[in-house]
């Protein structure tokens, strides 16, 4: 559920830029500038202090609104430091799960999953409130309630155990995507390969984006009996290739510090040649 | 036996993706030189498994579709593309070189780099007169020795899988050791340094 249009928009209109100066842009009148730039410092995962204090700032910008009371630059900012991963952005992301807007609260969500810390869980666990009923369509909108695949993910991440009980119900939510979501959680949060499993089935389901998703949900979640299966599904290579290096890392963090192969290892890594 | 004609009819009459996949595995088994330009054609119908059916019905007739293929690449569609380019290098005839030496290095679409990368690994190059071989073989070696280099972690690993078996010749092989040994001890992605770690234990 991913904002429409967003990225290609922006690729296309790069411009050459600094760090220095994308972080003075934040700042600039001219607001689509500030919106290039923060989507900018994410895209070149600008580290320093000041980059990351003036993305928090637009956090709460007020200046930058869509007709619909949409916060563009919010949601440029959230992302970017969801990929730039400075802890420091872990309160002010937390304080976006309540934005008005479904689009902050979705990439706060998604960011707080890259940044990992255990004081996320229980804000995003108040995002499931109301369970999967009061998980619906919001009219008119292309978006659920809430982010709920974000919030699932997150969790997951998180290794949030206590949200078990509040995941769980959503492996029944209407929208295969949610479904996966909460699959992919419950797998790194229980450890039980029903729901890897759950994810495999998905890789032979009619819908090309859903195959990906599971694709993607298997490679994060470095689910190895899905191997062959992944390497086998319906799905552009590229995709096959990223879920199988998810699997692997995931094989090779088992081991000991010196990198040495198991045998599931090479497994892996012969599927990926034969994808090249 | 049915006629060749009628196979290549069927694909041109397919009206649903699986008819389509369908038509293209028969004319694929009819091993006929007279399918190659339907074969390839359909790499452009967007239909997954009809472009897997014609690569392994093109490897399959092997060197004789070669001067098509490289004729036929299609620069405007990179799902086309890749498909001609995996071939090429399945088939690895060396008269796919130039081609595999371009797609590698200045492809903007990474699937057709990865195929091609992989690809100048596995040139049949004993087809090359003794002459041109060597020049031919520093080649590929130099441009996948520059793809380790890449930004994007899936064009060093398709490198490496290249490097790999251009390192089963003698002259090439110390410039590659050398190099697995740099990558292993730099290259920040742990999926890179396992696959080197592969590449230097080639009995696994």
């Amino acid at each position: 559920m991913i904002e429409p249009g967003a990225e290609e928009y922006l690729v296309e209109s790069t411009q050459p830029l600094t760090p220095e100066q994308a972080t003075a842009n934040l700042r600039s009148p001219d607001l689509s500038l500030r919106y290039y730039a923060a989507w900018w410092l994410g895209r070149f995962r600008v580290r320093s202090t000041e980059a990351v204090d003036a993305l928090i700032a637009a956090l709460e910008d007020e200046a930058d609104r869509t007709e619909l009371g949409g916060y563009p630059l919010r949601r440029n900012a959230a992302r970017a430091l969801g990929k730039i991963g400075n802890v420091r952005a872990v309160p002010a992301l937390i304080g976006c799960l309540e934005c008005s807007d479904f689009y902050v609260r979705e990439a706060a969500a998604q960011s707080l999953e890259m940044l990992r810390d255990p004081s996320a869980a229980t804000p995003l666990m108040q995002l499931l409130e109301g369970g999967v009923a009061a998980a619906i369509q919001v009219p008119g909108r292309p978006h659920l309630t809430q982010p709920y695949e974000a919030v699932l993910e997150a969790l997951g991440a998180i290794g949030a155990t206590e949200a078990i009980p509040l995941i769980q119900p959503f492996i029944e939510h209407p929208v295969p995507r949610v479904q996966c979501a909460a699959n992919r959680a419950m797998y790194q949060l229980a450890k039980d390969p029903q729901y890897g499993e759950h994810l495999v089935k998905v890789l032979n389901d009619s819908n090309l984006q859903l195959r990906r998703v599971a694709l993607g949900d298997l490679g994060a979640i470095g689910y190895i009996a899905a191997a062959d299966a992944i390497a086998n599904a319906t799905v552009e290579n590229s995709f096959k290739l990223i879920a199988l290096k998810g699997l692997l890392e995931s094989q090779l963090n088992q081991e000991s510090e010196a990198l040495s192969l198991s045998d599931d290892a090479i497994r892996v890594l012969n599927l990926m040649d034969s994808l090249l | 036996m049915t006629n060749i004609q009628e196979l290549i009819r069927a694909v041109a009459e397919a009206d649903s993706p699986a008819r389509m996949v369908a038509a293209v595995q028969k004319l694929a088994a009819a091993k006929d030189p007279v399918a190659i330009p339907t074969l390839i054609a359909s790499f452009g119908y967007n239909n997954p498994g009809a472009a897997v059916a014609a690569v392994t019905g093109l490897t399959e007739l092997g060197e004789i579709a070669v001067p098509q293929l490289l004729e036929n690449i299609d620069d405007y569609n990179y799902g086309a593309r890749a498909y001609s380019i995996r071939t090429l290098a399945a088939i690895g005839d060396p008269r796919a070189l130039e081609v595999l030496l371009t797609a590698s290095a200045t492809d903007f679409a990474p699937t057709v780099r990865r195929a091609a990368a992989k690809g100048l690994g596995f040139l049949q190059w004993h087809k090359l007169a003794q002459s041109d071989c060597t020049t031919a073989q520093v080649r590929a070696m130099d441009a996948l020795l520059a793809l380790t280099q890449d930004g994007d972690w899936s064009i060093r690993y398709a490198a490496i899988v290249g490097l790999q078996a251009l390192a089963k010749i003698p002259e090439l092989q110390s410039s590659i050791e050398v190099k697995f040994e740099e990558m292993l001890a730099s290259d920040p992605e742990k999926a890179i340094r396992a696959r080197v770690l592969l590449a230097q234990s080639p009995d696994k």
